[in-house]
């Protein structure tokens, strides 16, 4: 039997039932983790609205899932797959957003997913991690312009919500994500994924 | 019915250095019901997932032949039905019926046949409810229940059940059993079973397979043949051996109280009834208090309240010294007061390694430098976790990871330790740890309470026991 | 609170409907809302979806309840495109400082507030109305999805109870370690970080199990699985679909006739 240790399934074999599940729990595990951060945050978020590109600022924070998702997974369309599901949760679980959130979901995991794509999903590292964090936050704040602030100042407004949320998710969602996975790395939880691997066998 | 053959069979996980099993001969007449027994890390979840036909070729590497009727198990995956240990994550539907039909869409059963298998399978494990019952709302003995139905459902000729009650409270494994019994008796299918508490299912089993350290089968033959011969060995292993005695630990007698709770009172958000409805007790240095109680009888808010992590609806618990009740504490002094070890031990880890996780707590209640690593390395060393000082707890065997998040309890001396289920889905040889370590640590001084199903752990260790029924003592019962 | 629960009684009439049905109505007067630039689209469709609800058996109470942060949320989007906006023409209503409230810029803003408002409400009668199960059988027997996607998604949807309880036991386990949150908003950010690391260790955890679970009763053989539940579109579903086109097409024609409409908020 050939040894398994360098992955010779790729980005564009069969899902495993296992990665669909992985990508959908951390879907489903976000929305919790968000409906947590409502808990942290409460308050803030209808004041943040005044002081949009403060607001971008910590925007990085709903986009980890995009990057996470498809760090352990590897698969094309993980970062789609796990936003999308993500934002069906948060619509069935009574965000009133409604079918506007599915957009939303599926505009930002696009955001995040063309960065992998880019790198032929054989890139994986800090650069593409903090790149797909960066374009996902993009798209989902000129989304939001889009849908809900279309009548604001470019310069002082637009120009800056925007940026500061990339920067946001180039830190919070790219660089947090891949941190994230290297805290994970040693618990064994990403044995069975193509992150694990990479770790030193023990 | 089905036979099954291993042949020099390996396995090693993909990240692992070393197999999970190697060299593997072991062959299963058709219609057998076999007792596969081993200490913990033996490779016996590795021999059932290879017979169902989940280990796959990305997810490590194999050796050897695995066959069932002399065929690839990998192809007969149809065939095979297993059920594992842990009750949630077995279900894949949030309607019972719905669960047990899942397994038959997936076989391909044309849609009128589905519904009749359906309750013709529940029928047979004794499920309770109408088919559109709610899984979330089931028990963990119910869930495992139903879990077995959708197993059955798909009338496999090879059932393999892989520690069916290890995580289910005493009343709901005697049910799962009772299900298993029933069932067992309307099918000729081969049966093979891992388990530790072998006493309560020896009336299921014909054959007893014990393997050694690296998965090679050590006794084999008829229950009564094995355990007479190799039972002290299979006892020093892990294996809670039918007639073994249970260890006398209670305590010398208790000193001054330690940690008090009045009337506590706990209502949730928007719950008909009380989870707690004022319990007083009173705990003193060098005594272990045993709560038990049925499932949903307030055993786990009270520890939650003991432990002040929780504000009560009504009472208080404090302990001497400290003027405001314990939920009012900072968490920084709390655990100067009162250690509290949950069930999931996963849950309570906060650092990257076994040391640092042990000077975490002391660090927080502000101890200078000298005295934490004095305090850390003797933990160390008394809780023999001094080899694996630099590891990721979460890294950590079961037996490994609870004496961790004792020591980690203890860390910042408190002198009140809170137990909720110690010994749960734990083997016999980590069950004596525990309870030796738990009375060493009542013996030198510290007051204990311990929230447990476990009739052996509280007969071993409980000087006195609180019964709790619906939130309230039923009674208390001295036992000095 | 974390559940899924659908807001009206399974017997009411929306409750029945077909998801996709339901969801496809939804999107299409939302993306109505969404594309239409003006005041009157958005207030047409909302008092249609106002008069539709007394038909639907949703019962006031939880709906009201879903939708007591609307106010909030469609009073923002109107108030800082109002006050933020880049060209402040029209009549000036309120000059206060640097403070300018203009009449151009004020109606742009409740058009994007109306359009939170219709989002909402159709979301809620779509989404808040399905239960997950159905929406799943539906999404793989009318839109041929994927059965695997669907029913792994579906799988994972069971866990978000459990996985809800299992933040609020975690976070006790912190304090019991001496972790606390406190007012110190670095703490907390450190406290949120770690108390999501373990969620996510255990949660992947589950989702390892469950994938095996999975397995083992055949859900990855190659085999077409076959219904045990069936969705159908009746001809109630197609009325549904049509009263939703016929509404979004009549809001736009009058807002036509009526001289507003303007695809872009800001044209």
């Amino acid at each position: 039997m050939p040894a398994n240790d360098s992955p010779t399934a790729t980005a564009f074999t069969r899902w495993r039932t296992l990665d669909i599940v992985t990508c959908a729990v951390l879907a489903v595990a976000f929305g919790v983790v968000f409906w947590a951060w409502n808990f942290v945050w409460t308050g803030l978020e209808p004041a943040l609205a005044f002081l949009l590109p403060l607001k971008g600022i910590l925007y990085g924070v709903w986009l980890i899932p995009a990057v996470l998702a498809p760090l352990i997974v590897r698969k094309a369309g993980a970062g789609v797959f796990t936003e999308a599901l993500a934002a069906v949760v948060s619509a069935l679980m009574g965000s009133f957003w409604g079918v506007l959130v599915i957009y939303q979901g599926l505009v930002q995991g696009l955001g995040g997913e063309l960065v992998f794509a880019a790198g032929r999903y054989r890139r994986f590292g800090t650069g593409i991690a903090a790149a797909a964090g960066a374009t996902a936050c993009c798209a989902a704040t000129v989304w939001d312009l889009f849908a809900y602030y279309q009548n604001l100042d470019f310069w002082a407004f637009q120009l800056p919500y925007v940026a500061f949320a990339m920067v946001s998710g180039a830190v919070i969602a790219g660089l947090g994500s891949k941190a994230l996975v290297a805290a994970m790395l040693p618990t064994g939880v990403l044995d069975s994924f193509p992150a694990g691997r990479e770790r030193t066998r023990i | 019915m089905i036979s099954v053959e291993f042949s020099d069979f390996g396995w090693r996980h993909a990240g692992r250095r070393a197999p999970a099993v190697s060299g593997v001969d072991l062959r299963i007449e058709p219609g057998e019901r076999v007792l596969l027994l081993g200490p913990s890390g033996s490779g016996k979840s590795t021999l059932l997932a290879a017979l169902a036909g989940l280990l796959s070729t990305d997810s490590g590497e194999s050796s050897g032949r695995v066959l069932l009727d002399g065929t690839d198990a990998a192809a007969r995956r149809g065939r095979v039905g297993i059920l594992f240990q842990d009750p949630e994550t077995q279900l894949v539907m949030a309607r019972s019926g719905d669960d047990v039909a899942f397994g038959l869409e997936n076989q391909a059963v044309p849609a009128e046949e589905i519904w009749p298998r359906v309750r013709e399978a529940l029928a047979a494990v004794g499920f309770p409810y109408p088919l559109s019952h709610p899984t979330h709302a089931l028990s963990g003995g119910e869930q495992q229940r139903l879990a077995l139905a959708g197993v059955l459902a798909r009338r496999p000729d090879l059932i393999l059940l892989d520690e069916p009650t290890a995580n289910v409270d005493p009343e709901g494994a005697e049910a799962i059993r009772e299900s298993i019994r029933k069932s067992l008796a309307e099918t000729s299918a081969t049966m093979i079973v891992v388990e530790h508490r072998v006493a309560d299912i020896l009336d299921l089993i014909d054959r007893v397979v014990a393997l050694g350290p690296g998965g090679e089968p050590v006794a084999d033959g008829p229950p009564e043949a094995v355990f007479a011969e190799h039972g002290r060995s299979l006892a020093e292993q892990g294996v809670w051996v039918p007639g073994a005695p249970v260890p006398d630990r209670r305590g010398g007698g208790a000193g001054p109280s330690r940690l008090r709770g009045e009337q506590l009172t706990q209502t949730y958000p928007g719950a008909a009834r009380p989870a707690l409805s004022g319990v007083d007790f009173d705990l003193r240095e060098g005594e272990l208090l045993a709560v038990t109680g049925p499932n949903g009888s307030g055993k786990s808010t009270l520890c939650l309240l003991a432990g002040g992590l929780m504000k009560p609806t009504g009472g208080r618990t404090s302990v001497p010294g400290e003027a405001r009740p314990l939920h009012r504490l900072p968490a920084r002094r709390l655990t100067t007061r009162v250690g509290s070890v949950f069930q999931d031990t996963e849950h309570q880890f906060v650092t990257g390694t076994v040391r640092s996780e042990l000077a975490f707590a002391p660090k927080a209640a502000g101890w200078a430098r000298p005295r934490i690593d004095a305090r850390v390395d003797e933990l160390l060393e008394r809780l023999r976790l001094d080899r694996l000082a630099e590891a990721n707890p979460h890294t950590l065997s079961g037996g490994e990871a609870r004496r961790l998040s004792v020591a980690s309890a203890l860390a910042a001396a408190p002198g009140v330790l809170l137990l909720d289920e110690p010994t749960f889905g734990q083997d016999r040889r980590t069950w004596g740890e525990l309870v030796d370590l738990t009375a060493n640590i009542r013996d030198e001084g510290t007051a204990v309470l311990a929230v447990t199903h476990d009739r052996d752990f509280a007969a071993a260790l409980a000087d006195r026991e609180l019964v709790l029924r619906r939130g309230e003592v039923d009674r208390e019962v001295g036992r000095c | 609170m974390l559940t899924l629960a659908p807001v009206s009684d399974e017997r009411a009439p929306i409750a029945r409907a077909n998801p996709i049905a339901k969801v496809a109505a939804a999107a299409l007067v939302s993306t109505t809302a969404l594309l239409a630039g003006d005041w009157l689209t958005p207030l047409l469709l909302l008092a249609a979806l106002a008069a539709i609800v007394p038909f639907t058996g949703i019962r006031p109470g939880p709906l009201a309840h879903r939708l007591k942060w609307l106010w909030l949320a469609a009073g923002t989007v109107t108030a800082v495109n109002t006050l933020f906006a880049a060209e402040k023409t029209g009549t000036t209503l309120l000059s206060a400082g640097p403070l300018q409230i203009a009449s151009d810029p004020l109606i742009d803003g409740a058009a994007l507030g109306l359009r939170v408002c219709v989002a909402a409400t159709a979301g809620v009668l779509g989404f808040a109305t399905t239960d997950p199960t159905d929406l799943a059988d539906a999404l793989t027997q009318q839109l041929r999805t994927s059965p695997r996607f669907t029913i792994g998604s579906l799988a994972a949807l069971r866990m978000l109870p459990l996985l809800g309880a299992e933040w609020r036991q975690i976070t006790t386990a912190r304090r019991a370690r001496g972790m606390e949150g406190g007012r110190n908003p670095i703490r907390r950010a450190r406290l949120f970080a770690s108390t999501m690391f373990t969620l996510l260790v255990g949660a992947l955890r589950r989702a390892g199990r469950l994938a095996m679970a999975m397995d083992a009763r055949g859900f990855d053989s190659a085999v077409p699985r076959t219904h045990a539940r069936t969705q159908r579109m009746r001809r109630a579903d197609w009325l549904i679909l049509a009263a939703a086109a016929a509404v979004s097409i009549a809001a736009v024609a009058l807002s036509v006739a009526y001289g507003t409409f303007k695809v872009l908020v800001s044209t």
